[in-house]
């Protein structure tokens, strides 16, 4: 009898304490987020959607080579002599022309390695994590801001100067070659000479310079 | 009112009188329904349903309403088809027959009958008979256990719900709930309390928490709702339904929770009585104080239902007959003393 009142006694105990607990809960703050409505603020340094400030970026492919799964593709023309692509904004002087800078956000692991090699800082992530696509194609990113028939006209004149360059070269190589050609007749023409007016003196240099 | 349209038109009065309790149940399911998702939403630090309909997803439970009627009516093809169509009305009719005798305010009660209590719990006993009936019909082995568990459930627990009734009967000194609810008017139990039969007798409190007990049994909340135990036994004898039968039989069991609360309102609380004596009488503040009193029946069923966990059958069976119906019927002969001395 005392058990059984102990028991009863207990269990009306721990069904008021459980009903405290559930009314405190009830009138208590709730702890939804009514999320299209309402945003979380996310963390500092979370790591979500990669953005590329594409004015400041030089091209050095850092973060393509960094990238574990190679979702960065790079490809870069080197700048003409008579364009000039001035400076971003850290001040480092820009030399190519960015003809492609495609990032695979689907690829993309989001590992964050790719933000630190940047020397212009201008790789990083946005915290912006609501870009769910019906494509998977639509989750490349294209930065590049150079317009097609643009990138084309870099290209053809990137080519022709660097043919051009390639010419130069070539003629400079000849020219060269020319004057030492000259360089060598006109000592060859020296010496001779000398020789000649010396040629009973030194047989020995004579012969040297025939070889 | 009864006698005035009664006299105008005895049809049309039948109507009315039909369609009074009809349109509380169905306001009330609605309400209930949403009511429960946003009370388990913030016992649960949630928020529930916010979407629908605006200010906190008041429409929710139309929005379902609407998706349950555009839903199909399957019936299992090896199921007894009429006794599987027939349940889910049998189930409501019960419940809603049940209100014929629930004094809603001083000026409404659905009939005046002398036997009034009597009837309720008559009627009520059919739920168990639809229960059965949906399980056996649906001809699946989980309903069927749903079935049996619900029905042993309530046979076993009517016994207690009756024996305590009969307390508050043998204190009242009548079975017409309206003659109840009329002798408990007035405002002088110790100077202050008013005179609800609950504050009459001291054994009418222990029967009070009795009948509480067996109400939640009865009309299967947690922690007594082993016949539709979801994770048990999938949904219980509801297994098998779809669309609008399956509404019909949440209807019927958010009914009887409301009419076993209210019959717990009428008994140890009053009715429609004010709790400030005549301040703020009348018949529409009884059908007020009536309906607060049972929705907050409601409510505590609610919260037990998002505290407590189930019970298992063997222990289920056991608080019934070995604790509840002794304890039922002790309490029964120790009130009757009460009432020889005092």
């Amino acid at each position: 009898m005392r058990n059984a009142v102990k028991q009863s006694w207990i269990t009306f105990k721990s069904i008021f304490t459980g009903m405290g607990v559930t009314i405190r809960h009830f009138f208590g703050p709730t702890v939804t987020l009514q999320y299209p409505d309402e945003r979380m603020e996310l963390p500092k340094g979370a790591r979500a959607r990669l953005f590329v400030n594409i004015d400041d970026c030089i091209g050095c492919n850092l973060c393509a080579r960094a990238c574990p799964v190679n979702c960065i593709d790079i490809e870069t023309v080197a700048a003409t002599q008579d364009v000039d692509l001035g400076k971003t904004s850290t001040g480092n002087p820009k030399r190519f022309w960015l003809t492609r800078f495609n990032i695979d956000m689907a690829k993309c692991m989001y590992c964050d390695l790719c933000v630190h090699p940047c020397p212009t800082n201008c790789i990083y992530m946005v915290p912006e994590y609501e870009y769910s696509e019906y494509d998977r194609s639509n989750l490349v990113y294209h930065f590049s801001n150079l317009e097609p028939d643009m990138v084309a006209e870099v290209k053809e004149k990137a080519e022709l100067e660097a043919e051009q360059k390639k010419r130069d070269r070539e003629e400079m190589m000849r020219k060269k070659a020319e004057e030492k050609a000259k360089k060598e007749m006109e000592e060859k023409k020296k010496a001779e000479e000398k020789s000649e007016a010396t040629s009973d003196d030194k047989p020995a240099n004579d012969k040297q310079g025939e070889e | 009112m009864t006698e005035y349209l009664t006299n105008i038109n005895p049809v049309a009065a039948i109507l009315i009188h039909a369609a009074i309790p009809l349109t509380i149940i169905l306001v009330y399911a609605l309400v209930a329904i949403w009511g429960e998702r946003k009370i388990a939403g913030f016992i649960q630090d949630r928020l529930g349903p916010m979407r629908v309909g605006g200010w906190h997803g008041w429409a929710q439970s139309i929005a379902d309403l609407l998706k349950l009627i555009q839903k199909e009516d399957i019936i299992p093809t090896d199921a007894s088809r009429f006794l599987f169509k027939f349940a889910p009305f049998m189930m409501f009719a019960a419940s809603y027959a049940a209100f014929a005798v629930i004094p809603f305010s001083s000026a409404y009660i659905g009939s005046m009958v002398n036997i009034g209590v009597f009837y309720l719990l008559a009627v009520t006993s059919v739920l168990t008979l639809s229960v059965i009936m949906a399980g056996w019909a649906s001809n699946n082995k989980w309903s069927l256990l749903g079935g049996m568990r619900s029905a042993a459930q309530m046979v076993s627990y009517e016994v207690p719900t009756i024996a305590t009734v009969l307390t508050v009967i043998l204190v009242a000194g009548s079975l017409n709930l309206m003659t109840v609810t009329e002798m408990q008017a007035g405002n002088d139990t110790l100077g202050f309390l008013p005179n609800w039969l609950i504050f009459q007798n001291p054994f009418l409190i222990s029967a009070f928490i009795i009948f509480f007990i067996s109400i939640l049994a009865e009309s299967h909340r947690v922690p007594f709702d082993l016949p539709e135990s979801e994770s048990e036994l999938v949904a219980g004898y509801q297994t098998e339904y779809s669309g609008m039968r399956w509404a019909m039989f949440m209807l019927a069991e958010y009914a009887d929770m409301l009419l076993l609360s209210l019959l717990g309102a009428v008994l140890f609380f009053g009715g429609w009585n004010s709790p400030f004596g005549d301040f703020m009488g009348g018949p529409l503040w009884g059908y007020f104080w009536f309906m607060l009193k049972g929705l907050l029946l409601v409510f505590v069923m609610m919260w037990i239902r998002w505290t407590l966990p189930r019970y298992r059958v063997d222990q289920l069976m056991h608080i019934c007959w070995s604790i509840l119906i002794p304890l039922s019927f002790i309490n029964l002969v120790l009130t009757a003393l009460w009432e020889v001395i005092f």
